[in-house]
């Protein structure tokens, strides 16, 4: 504390001897040597803290580097907030639920109190949003980002359980609907990609120099994020429903009129559906209560669903009959 | 807790947050800095013996008592906290622009006030690689339902609503007694109490086909608690089944969006998971979507189900011409 009121205080650098001959504990010091360990021990904790210790000479007559800290550099900006401003800021410091992001988030609001903002961090608010980041590579991988610094790591792909080791330029991670992703330069595909952090086996590590990443100016992270769910090409078409079911398809389609299918009484409906592979899973998953009339590429990819689901029951009965 | 790391931050902070509140009570003070009193009057008397070189009593941090109060008399130069580190910046920056971009926040407006003078404030330290999406795609949210649900919370009136539930794929009429808005993994949810199913219900903000802002005042009963969402919504309950499934690789994200257990590898990058359910339709529902990527090894009874669905289905699907 007094050694960053003192370099507060001084406009001239002031050298690691004349500090020591000022600062009350470092007198204590018995030797030379104990003298430096505990300034260099101090002056890494001042660093570690965001103080923005200055080094330099005074003049060319000076031998040695002396120390400082810029008053400007030091002071958080002035800042003066509403009421309910400052319920916009203790909802932020609400929202995480991290190790890494629960702490800082604190050290700021300490620091936004002490600048003479009153936030009342108890004060109820209507919507609660938290973000966890339970992935244990969020950590590293956050680190690695701000050091600007490559990483590799083991990522399993989407579709298959083959492991793959990956070289990547991180720019940034990204949180959407509750899963975190790493959007970077994939150093071996020589292009930017999109990685899921759950998909991460094992262990993050950083590969390289720090400093030698560049982030793109114009990146737009969450763009990367939601680019990697696919291309949303809307699709019309006509399906039967039978009576008092299907509610969920239901509430998303406009009634056309009624139609008896197989003997069951039931509607003709019209649907919009965003992905013609997920929508036709789903209109399967409606077994015999839907049955598609148009498109007949749709028609077609839920009959091929419902004899999958045959399929791989006959499979599975034939390799337990040729295990027991 | 105070441990020796927090120390310095604290006691950096402490001067201009004492300055800023002339006379403040200590016990105030140790509850925004989130200590003892006992700890915050120990920072105190350190702060008694800081100061500037010459360390003689008009170099020192003054501070006057009076009964339970605290003001500063001298400064010794530290008027102002110290600027915000990179973390500490993209903690609340990020929070911020999240809450911004979230249609279920009470106050946008304010938010974006905050953000902009804080960023302000923040000067150099502004965040660059995290970016959070809330929910701000959450566009399937009908408008009024959005409205009628943040001002039946604000007003704490009761709400009619038609929901639509997934599980059992049913629409239903009830009047619930809200409680508060939930936003978890990107979704809104109202927490309520249900009087149809008498317990504590969360409501999918996007499922609510219909709704009704009632005269009568919400009174959720007293013993109406809300749950803790810190891991998420999913909780396993007593009466649900569970089913023992394997997954092809195409069919591996459900081990990743459903909590599953014993995952277990299998030959050709399949897994072998167990699952719990609370509707059996529901999981007939899921499997059938799957093409045959899930094979259900237990329970019978749900394999048999989804065997007769599929062939019931393939049956009807056949009785009808192509167009």
């Amino acid at each position: 504390m007094n050694l960053v009121l003192c370099l507060l205080s001084t406009r001239a650098y002031l050298s690691a001897e004349r500090i020591r001959g000022i600062v009350p504990g470092y007198a204590d010091a018995p030797s030379d040597e104990a003298f430096f360990r505990m300034f260099e021990r101090d002056k890494a904790e001042l660093r570690d803290l965001g103080i923005p210790l200055e080094t330099g000479r005074n003049s060319a007559f000076d031998t040695t580097d002396g120390y400082r800290i810029a008053r400007r550099d030091y002071e958080l900006g002035e800042i003066d907030l509403e009421p309910d401003e400052a319920a916009a800021v203790a909802l932020a410091v609400r929202l995480w639920d991290s190790p890494e992001l629960t702490g800082a988030a604190h050290g700021a609001l300490l620091k936004l109190r002490a600048a003479g903002v009153d936030v009342d961090d108890d004060a109820p608010s209507v919507v609660e949003p938290k973000v966890r980041t339970s992935e244990p590579a969020f950590g590293p991988l956050l680190a690695a980002v701000d050091a600007k610094q490559a990483v590799t790591f083991t990522y399993r792909r989407p579709s298959s359980a083959e492991l793959m080791k990956r070289t990547v330029e991180p720019w940034g991670v990204a949180s959407w609907r509750g899963r975190w992703y790493l959007v970077g330069q994939d150093r071996d595909r020589q292009a930017p990609r999109c990685f899921r952090l759950s998909r991460m086996v094992g262990e993050v590590n950083p590969i390289g120099k720090p400093g030698v990443v560049q982030r793109p100016d114009t990146v737009n992270l969450m763009e990367y994020v939601l680019g990697a769910g696919g291309d949303e090409r809307k699709t019309t078409a006509r399906v039967w429903a039978a009576a008092g079911r299907a509610h969920g398809l239901r509430r998303r389609a406009k009634m056309i009129g009624s139609r008896v299918i197989d003997g069951v009484e039931g509607d003709e409906l019209e649907i919009e559906l965003f992905q013609l592979e997920s929508g036709a899973g789903w209109l399967a998953g409606l077994g015999q209560d839907v049955v598609v009339l148009e498109p007949e590429v749709l028609r077609k990819s839920v009959r091929e669903h419902l004899l999958g689901v045959l399929d791989a029951s006959r499979r599975q009965l034939s390799t337990e009959g040729w295990r027991s | 807790m105070s441990t020796a790391a927090d120390r310095l931050p604290r006691l950096l902070a402490l001067v201009p947050y004492l300055i800023a509140r002339p006379g403040i009570p200590v016990e105030e003070a140790a509850a925004d800095f989130g200590v003892s009193a006992r700890q915050l009057r120990k920072d105190l008397e350190l702060l008694w013996m800081c100061g500037l070189p010459g360390y003689g009593p008009g170099d020192l941090i003054d501070l006057s008592f009076e009964g339970e109060t605290i003001t500063v008399t001298y400064d010794a130069g530290m008027r102002r906290p110290l600027r915000l580190t990179a973390a500490e910046a993209t903690a609340l920056l990020v929070a911020l622009r999240a809450l911004a971009d979230t249609p279920g926040v009470d106050d946008p407006d304010a938010v974006r006030r905050a953000l902009g003078k804080v960023e302000a404030a923040a000067g150099a330290a502004q965040p660059a690689g995290m970016v959070v999406g809330l929910a701000m795609r959450e566009e399937s949210v009908i408008p009024e339902v959005r409205e009628a649900v943040r001002d039946a919370v604000q007003r704490q009136r009761a709400l009619r609503i038609t929901y639509y539930t997934a599980s059992r794929d049913e629409i239903s009429e009830r009047v619930v007694d809200p409680m508060r808005v939930l936003l978890v993994d990107g979704r809104s949810y109202l927490e309520a109490w249900c009087r149809s199913a008498e317990g504590v219900r969360r409501f999918r903000l996007d499922r609510i086909d219909q709704i009704q802002v009632l005269d009568e005042p919400a009174v959720p009963p007293p013993h109406a608690q809300q749950q803790d969402v810190s891991e998420g919504l999913y909780r396993p309950g007593d009466d649900q089944s569970e089913a023992q499934l394997v997954l092809e690789p195409d069919a591996r994200w459900i081990a990743e969006y459903y909590p599953v257990e014993d995952l277990q590898e299998l030959s050709g990058g399949r897994a072998r998971v167990r699952i719990r359910y609370s509707d059996t339709a529901w999981m007939i529902r899921l499997v059938l979507a799957q093409a045959g990527e899930v094979a259900v090894e237990e329970p019978e009874e749900l394999r048999a189900g989804v065997l007769e669905r599929a062939q019931a289905a393939l049956r009807r699907a056949d009785s009808v011409p192509a167009s």
